[in-house]
């Protein structure tokens, strides 16, 4: 027998990458994991080498930061390439959730890979938050007020949980030196969650398919076939994140972060990256602070709902005209809320802040159960003799 | 006559006459299939269109920048200037650095520092080691501590950074009516509209303010700076430098200079990433290529197989 069937290591390796039979029918919208996957090691390598040269200190983070900028031999390479694959990585995974919601990729028996993705995105938003803040310009040291704040929201406890995480009555020199603690610990769990991720699809049935049916009557090896399929789409990224990195680094930034965070000064707007933007615009368009809070952290549960509340008898919508418009409806109204989250709370940015609210959480417990038990009642009606 | 088209399409008449009675069943259900099978390319083009749209859409929203504040608060929108290092196949303009550091240490240096730029950063970019090592050495600087304990001074070295003009915060603020003027080395990229802003600020000032304007005392107006008052008076005028290369000291002139060396004391790496990002850009589309070209190599077999349903032989 060939020794990647035999050997207890490499016979994993072979089912996962080799062998492993997959739908032959599966479009480039499947490629989006191994582009994650991706995202994962270079924000490792990239970020074991900058950690190499930061200093987490509140005095010396920011001119470390810079150091590396300036000093460092390509230094401002892999600090670039930190930043701008951490959007990336965003952009990838809402690609890829949103994938998973257009062909019903969370419904039985892909519902534990469907949760631990969900965790994997709320560790995701953490290591990102914490990340940021690291850098110490400003918008770190607000952003990480701000958030950190609103855990004060928490009733009786909330203000003693927000000095626990400080280490101190205000964003000092322990909150930031745990926080890059936190930022190189996190990436190894992401990388755990990931592997658990893939475990619970591999030993399940495997990748969906376009067709929402069962991928059996036709699979493909990985190698070659997806191999170089996803190596396609691997060198669009390169080029995309290139593009980024070597001709426009700093546009997806804030430049307020090549200020030093100044704890007497507060910034004249406080605004998270482009990728937490629609979870802060539903944070900020519930008047109570409580509540606020707790519909942002909603906001992402909210996916893990939907293997229970989606009760059609189709995977997945092409064949489910009016889930389609309810999806693509869903898709720009989180466009537009990442639009309302870095706008001036003020008329009419409220109002529209709280319908697009209202819509983003009736999508997952309204629409998507009504609409899809009047498609299960059509499907009926037309099938009957 | 669909009815007819299902029975026709099913080769042997035995299954053809069975299919015939469920055909009338099946003929709402393959109505609608012979419809959009029939204009495949006008669906694919519909499709394409709204995705355009969308995606046009969503970027004509989103790629504008957004704007977190009132624009009370922002201060007047600078205008967007056709600034020629920041086009992506070009440099600095080397000589533009070297009459904005000119610009930098005759007017500007006397209030804003430069901290994070040393002599040895301008050696090869718009100076020569003579050049800079004298420059350097016109500074004094602490030298450790000696064999008594004593600090003395010595002349300036390369690896020096650029002497702030102020001893610490407290004195710029002592001497600037309050006011901090900020260190310069990441100006461009620390301030929203970067070359475009600063360069606005410094051209900007009215010769009055505007009527209905107020003025705080020892305050001036300038609609760019957010708030529109500012400590900072107008320093450029006309022939304020006399550039050694000859080069007239308009004030948009000196403006634009300045700006230029600003960016490029924030990001001194700019020209090497560009030359690198080229190179990256053209590897990998040839990369990308040849993946294209493997991928459908490797898949053709199976894109232009056919796949056949041979039904059991009928029995007779």
């Amino acid at each position: 027998m060939r020794i990647l069937k035999s050997h207890p290591l490499l016979k994993l390796l072979n089912g996962y990458l080799i062998d492993s039979p997959q739908p032959a029918n599966i479009s480039y919208l499947w490629n989006f994991g191994s582009l994650l996957a991706l995202c994962l090691v270079i924000q490792i390598v990239t970020g074991v080498t900058l950690a190499m040269h930061y200093t987490p200190s509140v005095l010396e983070a920011f001119n470390s930061v810079e150091h590396i900028m300036r000093d460092v031999n390509n230094g401002w390479l892999v600090r670039y390439l930190h930043a701008n694959t951490a959007s990336a990585f965003f952009f990838l995974v809402y690609l890829h959730i949103g994938r998973g919601l257009y062909y019903g990729s969370y419904k039985s028996p892909r519902t534990l890979t469907w949760a631990i993705g969900t965790v994997i995105l709320i560790v995701m938003m953490a290591t990102a938050f914490l990340g940021y803040v690291l850098p110490y310009g400003q918008m770190s040291l607000w952003g990480a007020t701000v958030i950190t704040n609103l855990m004060s929201a928490i009733p009786w406890i909330g203000q003693d949980i927000v000095e626990f995480i400080w280490g101190g009555f205000s964003v000092n020199n322990a909150t930031l030196n745990r926080f890059f603690a936190l930022h190189f610990l996190l990436p190894f769990v992401l990388a755990a969650l990931a592997l658990m991720h893939l475990i619970a699809m591999h030993d399940t049935v495997g990748s969906g398919n376009p067709l929402g049916i069962s991928g059996n009557y036709d699979r493909l090896p990985f190698a070659p076939y997806f191999i170089f399929k996803d190596l396609v789409t691997i060198f669009i990224f390169f080029i995309v994140l290139s593009i980024f990195v070597f001709f426009m680094p700093n546009a997806l930034g804030d430049s307020e972060n090549y200020v030093m965070a100044n704890p007497m000064q507060t910034p004249p707007a406080i605004v998270p990256e482009w990728y937490l933007l629609p979870f802060y615009a539903i944070l900020r368009s519930i008047p109570n602070k409580l509540l606020g809070v707790i519909a942002m952290f909603a906001a992402i549960l909210a996916l893990m709902v939907m293997p229970i509340t989606d009760l059609s008898k189709l995977r997945g919508v092409q064949f489910r005209p009016l889930s389609k418009v309810a999806f693509y409806i869903f898709v720009a109204n989180f466009l537009v809320l990442m639009q309302i989250g870095a706008k001036h709370v003020e008329t009419p940015f409220i109002e529209f802040g709280q319908i697009s609210t209202v819509l983003y959480f009736a999508y997952f417990f309204v629409i998507v159960p009504v609409v899809s038990l009047i498609e299960n009642s059509l499907v009926e009606l037309a099938t009957k003799k | 006559m669909l009815a007819r088209t299902v029975s026709r399409s099913v080769p042997f008449r035995g299954i053809a006459r069975q299919s015939l009675n469920r055909a009338s069943t099946r003929a709402s259900s393959s109505a609608a299939g012979a419809e959009s099978a029939s204009s495949p390319f006008h669906l694919t083009v519909t499709a394409s269109v709204a995705t355009a749209v969308a995606v046009g859409s969503a970027a004509y929203l989103y790629g504008q920048e957004a704007f977190a504040s009132t624009p009370a608060e922002e201060g007047l929108h600078p205008t967007n200037y056709p600034w020629e290092h920041a086009k992506w196949n070009k440099t600095f303009d080397h000589a533009a650095l070297r009459r904005g550091f000119q610009v930098y240490r005759e007017v500007c240096a006397s209030c804003h520092s430069l901290t994070r730029v040393p002599w040895r950063s301008f050696v090869g970019v718009m100076h020569t080691v003579d050049e800079m090592k004298a420059m350097a050495e016109e500074n004094e600087y602490d030298t450790e501590p000696n064999d008594q304990g004593e600090i003395e001074k010595r002349p300036g070295k390369l690896s020096d950074y650029i002497p702030a003009p102020y001893k610490n915060e407290e004195a710029a603020r002592a001497a600037n009516g309050g006011a901090l003027p900020p260190d310069l080395s990441l100006i461009v990229k620390g301030r929203h509209g970067g070359c475009n802003y600063i360069f606005s600020l410094l051209t900007g000032y009215p010769d009055e303010p505007p009527a209905g304007a107020t003025v705080q005392e020892g305050m001036n107006f300038n609609p760019y700076f957010p708030g529109t008052a500012i400590a900072m008076g107008r320093v450029l005028f006309d022939g304020v430098v006399e550039y050694e290369d000859g080069t007239p000291a308009t004030t948009s002139q000196m403006a634009k200079d300045v700006v230029e060396f600003l960016n490029w004391a924030a990001e001194p790496e700019m020209d090497d990433r560009k030359k690198m990002g080229v190179k990256a850009i053209a590897l990998l589309t040839g990369l990308f290529a040849v993946s294209v070209w493997v991928k459908r190599y490797k898949w053709s077999p199976i894109k232009t197989r056919k796949i056949v349903y041979s039904p059991p032989v009928s029995r007779r």
